[in-house]
């Protein structure tokens, strides 16, 4: 915090600041300071398009994308595409959540768990989603399963390097703590393991939730005929550049608010920490 | 009792039993025979003869690297894979505290407190030690809400919530200033008093063995170098004759030739 304005309550002399006394971290928060970067954004797709500066046909104006917005809305295109997004997205996600936080809690806490998950998760990780495609629509086919199913494995992959690596971080003196306590292994788990794993998980949340989206659009273009993707992909066919807009437009607000919703989330689960977050 | 396996090589270190064989009420709350302990081939513990009687304070001193640690830990039971042997009686109920006060930073202090304690009415009880304390009303604060010497005291708090026959504390005001030191002293011994558990204390401070302890041992070169009594009559100035007497024979026996009258607070 700065010196306090003039008026305000507070010690009446402050010494001069020196470059001793400085402030290394970020200070507290700014409410609302969080929305600047994507105003700004906004601001210059806005003048770019007001002044001509940005060709109509190379990327459509915001007032364009949101009359095109409107319409969709209003003849149900968008909600039920949406709808079905989010299903998707929704399925994959909580799946791979489930997935993951189990591989990592048998790789974290056991030898043998970790000699047999850690290998396969990070071959996993080598091979680029989009690459295990073709052999996933040979599995299970072009239907929602193998849509889920791919998007769980993208996942599947943060969420465990992320939580698998927070609980080996764990202080060991936690553990020892733990034993002289005569803990049980469930009051164990409970206790210390997944709360000192936590912050590892939520890490490993937010890229899950971006990671799921990702998915999302690339499943849904190679071959669906529902969901924001596949309305983008017909749109593109048609040289309908608003309509590809607002489906961008869609994906960043929505991706934007459940990285939000991690976040909250983090800052709640995590108030006993003091770090420079806060 | 764990079986004393004799052999010239070090296997790994005998879990200590409970005393279940011994019926409550006699022999020592802690025996402990021919206890060895080594790292790396490094001898640590060369058969340490120990017994410490239900109730009794006994504090630990030793140089640095003298092995008082590594005795407590294995009395503690925390030394897995420690390559040792010898024997040891240990009562069913130990607690220990450490130097950190190692309160989980993600656990509200009375939930610290409470934690895998068993029994009824387990909030009840740790909130009842918690005012013991003097920790009434921080109940739901964080660990990093409180000060180094309210870590320590949450600490204690959880330890003796447990009704402990024996209690372990590895300088456990090492990492305090020397006022909240002298008023942590105070509140062991009131709490020690109220509780009776017989209490292993490893310090590095004489003043503080000799303030506290019924009987003080000093390790050396991993044996018992002295066994002393504390028989001070009345309270424990160290500006006391008696006291500055004992005080340098237990600076002798720990190899500080030229004693000082007056410990300097670390």
């Amino acid at each position: 915090m700065s010196a306090p304005a003039a008026g305000t309550a507070g010690p009446d002399v402050l010494p001069p600041r020196s470059a001793r006394g400085r402030r290394l971290g970020p200070g507290p928060r700014v409410p609302g300071l969080l929305a600047l970067g994507p105003l700004l954004l906004l601001a210059v797709w806005f003048l770019g398009s007001a002044t001509g500066f940005i060709d109509e046909r190379t990327l459509s104006a915001p007032w364009t994308v949101v009359a095109t917005a409107g319409d969709l809305v209003a003849d149900g295109t968008l909600p039920d595409h949406l709808a079905a997004s989010a299903q998707r997205a929704l399925l994959g996600l909580v799946s791979g959540i489930a997935v993951g936080l189990a591989l990592a809690l048998v790789s974290g806490l056991s030898r043998l768990g970790e000699g047999v998950v850690d290998g396969p998760m990070h071959v996993n990780r080598a091979v680029p989603n989009l690459a295990l495609l073709p052999l996933l629509i040979l599995w299970f086919g072009i239907g929602e399963e193998m849509k889920v199913i791919t998007i769980a494995l993208a996942v599947v992959v943060p969420i465990y390097v992320h939580t698998h690596n927070g609980l080996r971080a764990i202080d060991r003196r936690y553990v020892e703590l733990a034993e002289t306590l005569g803990t049980s292994r469930t009051a164990f788990l409970a206790r210390v393991v997944l709360p000192g794993a936590l912050p590892g998980f939520l890490l490993g949340l937010r890229f899950a939730v971006t990671a799921a989206w990702l998915s999302l659009v690339v499943v849904e273009q190679v071959n669906a005929t529902s969901g924001l993707g596949y309305m983008m992909t017909l749109a593109g066919t048609y040289g309908q550049t608003d309509v590809i807009v607002v489906g961008l437009v869609v994906y960043a607000v929505l991706g934007l608010l459940m990285d939000g919703l991690v976040r909250l989330v983090q800052r709640r689960a995590l108030a006993w920490r003091r770090t420079l977050e806060d | 009792m764990a079986p004393d396996t004799g052999g010239l090589t070090l296997d790994t270190a005998p879990k200590p039993s409970p005393a279940a064989d011994a019926s409550p009420g006699d022999g020592p709350a802690v025996r402990v025979r021919g206890l060895t302990r080594g790292f790396g081939g490094r001898v640590v513990l060369d058969g340490i003869d120990l017994d410490i009687r239900r109730g009794e304070f006994v504090a630990l001193l030793g140089r640095s690297g003298s092995g008082k640690s590594t005795l407590l830990r294995a009395v503690a039971g925390l030394d897995h894979g420690v390559a040792g042997r010898g024997s040891m009686d240990t009562p069913e109920h130990v607690s220990m505290v450490f130097q950190d006060s190692r309160l989980l930073p993600w656990q509200r202090v009375l939930a610290n407190v409470v934690l895998s304690l068993p029994g009824p009415n387990a909030r009840e009880r740790g909130r009842a030690a918690l005012a013991e304390a003097g920790l009434e009303g921080r109940e739901r604060a964080w660990p990093h809400e409180l000060s180094g010497g309210e870590q320590q005291r949450a600490a204690l708090a959880r330890s003796l919530v447990r009704e402990p026959e024996l209690l372990l504390a590895d300088e456990p005001f090492g990492a305090l200033d020397a006022l909240t030191r002298m008023r942590m002293q105070a509140l062991l011994l009131r709490l020690v008093e109220a509780h009776r558990p017989a209490v292993l204390l490893v310090t590095h401070s004489v003043d503080e063995a000799i303030t506290l302890a019924d009987r003080v041992v000093v390790l050396a070169d991993g044996t018992v170098g002295a066994d002393v009594p504390v028989d001070l009559s009345g309270p424990r100035e160290s500006a006391s004759p008696a006291f500055a007497d004992l005080r340098r024979r237990l600076l002798s026996e720990l190899g500080v030739t030229d004693a000082p009258d007056e410990e300097a607070p670390a």
